[in-house]
C-alpha cells in the first residue's frame, strides 16, 4: 500500500544468541509521529539498530516493508539512501575526520545511489550553512572532527543536523533526550519539529514523557520484553509518567 | 515464508564487507611496469674490481675511489644487523649487479638527447621532464637505476646560487663541496648498509642552498628501479647554509617482480645556523604480492645534522611500499636551540614488514624535538615503531614530545613499539604517548548508517587518523599521498 511508509510484521531479532525482539508489529504512515516507550532492557534500542541494519544483530524471523522495499534485504547504506535515518543514542567519535568531509561523503554517496553527480563544493557549503541554523550549531562545527570532543548536547544536535542534511523519509530518534538539559532539549526537539512534514515520519524512542512535551506523538507504544504490549494516543505517555512501568510489568507477567 | 533468506542477513553483511576488503587489499600496484630499454649493466658480484669499475664508469677522482674502497673493506668486517623486528631472508650480495644504467649518448645536456623512452617512463609515473611541461614550482632530479636521467629547472635555480644536480655531476663540478660533506653525517662506519652504500653508491641528488637563500620551489628526486637483478644504492646530500631554507621531496617506485630487489640508500643533511630543511618522502617501492613474493628491501640510513644554532630539520614520511623497510630518519641536534621533527605514516599490508622510526640525539642546549608516528597495519603484516630519544649530559633545557599511534585493520597483523629513552641531563622534559586502536564496528556502522559504504568509510577513517602527518606534506604531495593511502588501504578491515 502506498500510504504506508513502514510496515513491521512479526519481527524477531537477537544479539549474541539472545533473543531480544520477540515479534514486533508496527505500521507507520507518512506524517505520523510514533513514540516507543518502555522500561530499560525492553528492546527499544535493539529495534532501532535492527531497522538500521547493524550487523551485530541478527534477524531470525519477520518482514519489514519500507515504502515498497524489502528493508531487511538492503545494506545499511542502502537503507540510508532509501530514507531511513537513525539518530544514535551514543554517537560515535571519528577522530581526524572533519564534519564537512564526513557529510560530503554521505551526501555524495546518496547522490551516487540515485545516479546524480556529486554536489559542487559551493552548493554543499551552502547546504551545510542552511541546515546548521535548524539546530543552532555554530560554524566551527564544519572543521571539527565528527563528534570528537562534543558535549552531550552538541552530539545530539549534531545528529539532528545530519538528519536535516539527509532529509530522511523515516527518522528514528533513539533516546535523543538522554543527557540533555532543558535548553538543549528544546533546541533538538525544535529541530525535529521543523523537519516534520506530511511526507516523512518520525519514531521517537524514549524512556521519559519529557521529550513528548516537545515532540507531540500521534501514537504511543509500550515495548516490554521484546513485544509491543500496549498502543494508545498521547494520553498513554502521561499515564506512564504518572504510574510508572510497574503496572505494565504486572499486566504482562 | 522468506525467513531463511532473511535469517542471516545482518551477519552476512559483515562477511561481505570483509570480502570486499580482501579484494581491494590486494589492490594493483599501478607503477609495476618495466621499461624495455638498452641497459648497461655490469656482471653480478661484489669485490674491489667491481668498485673500481663503478668508479671508472663514473669518471671519479682518486679520493672518491679511496673512500669507496675503505668503506668496502670495512663492510667486509660487518654482519647484517639482526636487532630489528624483521624477518629478513638471507641476501646473497654476490648475486646482485651493482651498476645498471640506461645506455645513452654522452651525458644529456639538452632534452633532445634524453632517450624518448625514458621521458615516456617518467611521464607514466607522473613526472614530466620536458622543461615546458615540467611541474611548476617543483624541480625534479629523475634517477633510473644507477644514474640520474635529467634534472629540471637547473638554470633557474642556478641564478640564485642554488646547486641542484645529480650526485655524479656534483662530484665533477663541485668536488670541494662534496668532499667536505660526504660522510660527515653518516660515516661509512655507521652501519652495515651505510658501509655497503658508501662502497657502491651510484647516483642520487646533491643540493646546496647558499647563505640567506630561500629556495623558491620544491626540490624533488624521483627514484625508479627498472633493471632486474640489480640493487639501487643512491646517495643524497643536502647542505643548507646559514639562514637558508629548502623543502625537498623524494618519491620512489619499482616494477613488479618475483625477485627481491635491494635498495640501500644514504641521505645526509647538514643544516647550518638558522637554516631550515624540510625533507618529505613518499615511499612506494613495489611491496611484493599478496603472499609476500617479490618486492623491494628498503634498508636506508637517513640522518641530518643540525649543526647551526637555531637550525631546524623536519622529516615527513609516508611509507606504503617495500616488502621490508628498515629506516630511521634521524636528527642530531647539536646547534643551540635547534629543532628536529619527525612525522611518519607507515602502512603495511599483506606480508609487508616495517621497522621504522627515528633517533633524536640532543647534544646542544635548549634543543627541541617532536616525534609523531602513525602506524597502520593490515593483512598479515608486521609494523614496528623504533625510536631513540637521547639527551647528552651537557644538553641543558631540552624537550622532546613523542606520540606513537598504531591502528590495526586486521586480527592477523602486528603492531609493535620500541621506544628507547636515554636521558643524561636532569633538566630535560621528555614525554611519550602511545595508543593502539582498531577501526571499530561502531564507527563503520555509523558511517554506513549515514550512507557511506564500508570501503569509503575505512578510507575516511584512516585519512582522519593520518591527517596530522599528511598535513605536514607540501601541497604538491599531499593529494597524491592521500590517494596513495586510499588505494593502498581501501577497505582493509578484516
Amino acid at each position: 500500500m502506498s500510504d504506508i511508509l513502514l510496515n513491521i510484521k512479526n519481527l524477531h531479532a537477537s544479539v549474541d544468541g539472545k533473543e531480544i525482539l520477540k515479534g514486533i508489529n508496527l505500521t507507520v504512515r507518512p506524517g505520523e509521529v510514533h513514540a516507543i516507550m518502555g522500561p530499560n532492557g525492553s528492546g527499544k534500542s535493539t529495534l532501532s539498530e535492527v531497522l538500521a541494519g547493524n550487523p551485530a544483530f541478527s534477524v531470525s524471523e519477520g518482514e519489514v516493508d519500507f515504502h515498497g522495499k524489502e528493508l531487511l534485504a538492503l545494506s545499511p547504506e542502502d537503507r540510508s539512501h532509501e530514507g531511513l535515518f537513525l539518530s544514535f543514542q551514543y554517537p560515535v567519535e571519528i577522530p581526524g575526520v572533519s564534519m564537512v568531509n564526513f557529510m560530503r561523503a554521505a551526501v555524495n554517496a546518496k547522490r551516487k545511489y540515485f545516479n546524480e553527480p556529486p554536489m559542487s563544493a559551493g552548493d554543499f557549503l551552502k547546504l551545510m550553512r542552511q541546515k546548521r541554523a535548524i539546530v543552532e550549531l555554530d560554524n566551527k562545527l564544519a572543521s571539527r572532527s565528527v563528534n570528537e570532543g562534543f558535549s552531550g548536547g552538541e552530539k545530539k544536535r549534531n545528529e539532528i543536523f545530519q538528519m536535516a542534511v539527509l532529509e530522511p523519509r523515516l527518522a528514528i530518534l533513539d533516546e535523543t533526550d538522554s543527557g540533555l538539559d532543558i535548553d538543549a532539549l528544546r533546541v533538538v526537539a525544535g529541530g525535529v519539529n521543523k523537519l516534520k512534514n506530511e511526507r516523512n515520519a518520525t519514531i521517537v524512542i524514549t524512556h521519559y514523557q519529557r521529550l513528548l512535551d516537545y515532540i507531540k506523538p500521534d501514537f504511543v507504544h509500550v515495548l516490554y520484553k521484546g513485544r509491543i504490549v500496549r498502543t494508545g494516543g498521547p494520553e498513554l505517555a502521561l499515564e506512564l509518567e504518572e504510574k510508572g512501568y510497574d503496572w505494565i510489568k504486572e499486566d504482562n507477567r | 515464508m522468506n525467513n531463511d533468506k532473511e535469517k542471516n542477513k545482518p551477519e552476512n553483511k559483515g562477511d561481505e564487507s570483509r570480502e570486499i576488503i580482501d579484494d581491494v587489499t590486494g589492490g594493483e600496484y599501478k607503477y609495476g611496469f618495466t621499461t624495455d630499454i638498452d641497459t648497461d649493466i655490469i656482471p653480478t658480484g661484489l669485490n674491489e674490481d667491481v668498485i673500481r669499475l663503478i668508479s671508472t664508469k663514473k669518471g671519479e677522482p682518486e679520493w672518491l675511489l679511496d673512500f669507496r674502497l675503505k668503506a668496502y673493506r670495512h663492510w667486509l668486517t660487518l654482519e647484517m644487523p639482526k636487532w630489528a623486528h624483521l624477518d629478513i631472508p638471507p641476501i646473497d650480495y654476490q648475486a646482485i649487479s651493482y651498476y645498471a644504467a640506461p645506455r645513452k649518448k654522452e651525458g644529456p645536456k639538452s632534452l633532445d638527447e634524453v632517450d624518448p623512452q625514458l621521458l615516456d617512463t617518467f611521464n607514466r609515473l607522473g613526472i614530466p621532464l620536458q622543461e615546458q611541461k615540467a611541474l611548476a614550482g617543483m624541480a625534479v632530479d629523475a634517477v633510473m637505476d644507477s644514474v640520474s636521467v635529467k634534472t629540471t629547472h637547473r638554470e633557474k635555480l642556478a641564478e640564485l646560487g642554488i646547486i641542484f644536480c645529480s650526485f655524479s655531476e656534483a662530484v665533477k663540478d663541485y668536488p670541494d663541496l662534496v668532499r667536505r660533506y660526504l660522510g660527515s653525517v653518516v660515516s661509512y662506519r655507521d652501519n652495515f648498509f651505510a658501509a655497503l652504500n658508501s662502497a657502491v653508491f651510484s647516483d642520487g641528488s646533491f643540493v646546496y642552498i647558499p647563505k640567506g637563500v630561500r629556495c623558491p620551489m620544491e626540490l624533488s628526486t624521483y627514484f625508479r628501479i627498472n633493471a632486474s637483478g640489480t640493487g639501487q644504492f643512491e646517495r643524497t646530500l643536502i647542505v643548507a647554509d646559514d639562514d637558508a631554507y629548502v623543502s625537498y621531496l623524494e618519491g620512489c617506485t619499482a616494477p613488479m617482480r618475483d625477485e627481491n630487489q635491494l635498495h640501500a640508500a644514504i641521505v645526509e643533511i647538514v643544516v647550518e645556523d638558522r637554516a631550515e630543511v624540510k625533507y618529505s618522502t613518499v615511499q612506494n617501492w613495489y611491496a611484493g604480492d599478496k603472499d609476500g613474493k617479490g618486492g623491494v628491501y628498503n634498508f636506508v640510513t637517513k640522518r641530518g645534522l643540525c649543526r647551526g644554532d637555531y637550525s631546524k630539520l623536519s622529516w615527513t614520511q609516508v611509507e606504503t611500499g617495500s616488502a621490508i623497510t628498515w629506516k630511521y630518519p634521524s636528527c642530531v641536534l647539536a646547534g643551540e636551540g635547534s629543532v628536529g621533527e619527525f612525522y611518519s605514516v607507515a602502512v603495511t599490508r599483506n606480508r609487508q614488514q616495517a621497522d621504522t622510526g627515528t633517533k633524536m640525539i640532543h647534544t646542544g642546549r635548549r634543543t627541541r624535538s617532536t616525534i609523531v608516528s602513525k602506524g597502520i597495519s593490515a593483512g598479515h603484516s608486521q609494523n614496528s615503531y623504533r625510536g631513540l630519544v637521547k639527551i647528552a649530559p651537557k644538553a641543558d633545557g631540552c624537550r622532546n614530545y613523542t606520540q606513537c599511534d598504531s591502528l590495526l585493520l586486521s586480527s592477523t597483523c602486528g603492531a609493535h613499539t620500541f621506544p628507547y629513552i636515554d636521558v643524561m641531563n636532569d633538566t630535560a622534559i621528555v614525554e611519550h604517548e602511545a595508543t593502539t586502536s582498531k577501526i571499530s564496528e561502531e564507527q563503520l556502522f555509523y558511517c554506513n548508517q549515514r550512507g557511506i559504504p564500508t570501503e569509503e568509510a575505512v578510507a575516511l577513517i584512516v585519512n582522519g587518523y593520518a591527517k596530522e602527518v599528511m598535513n605536514k606534506l607540501p601541497m604538491e604531495f599531499a593529494v597524491e599521498a592521500q590517494k596513495l593511502l586510499q588505494i593502498t588501504l581501501e577497505g582493509s578491515v578484516g
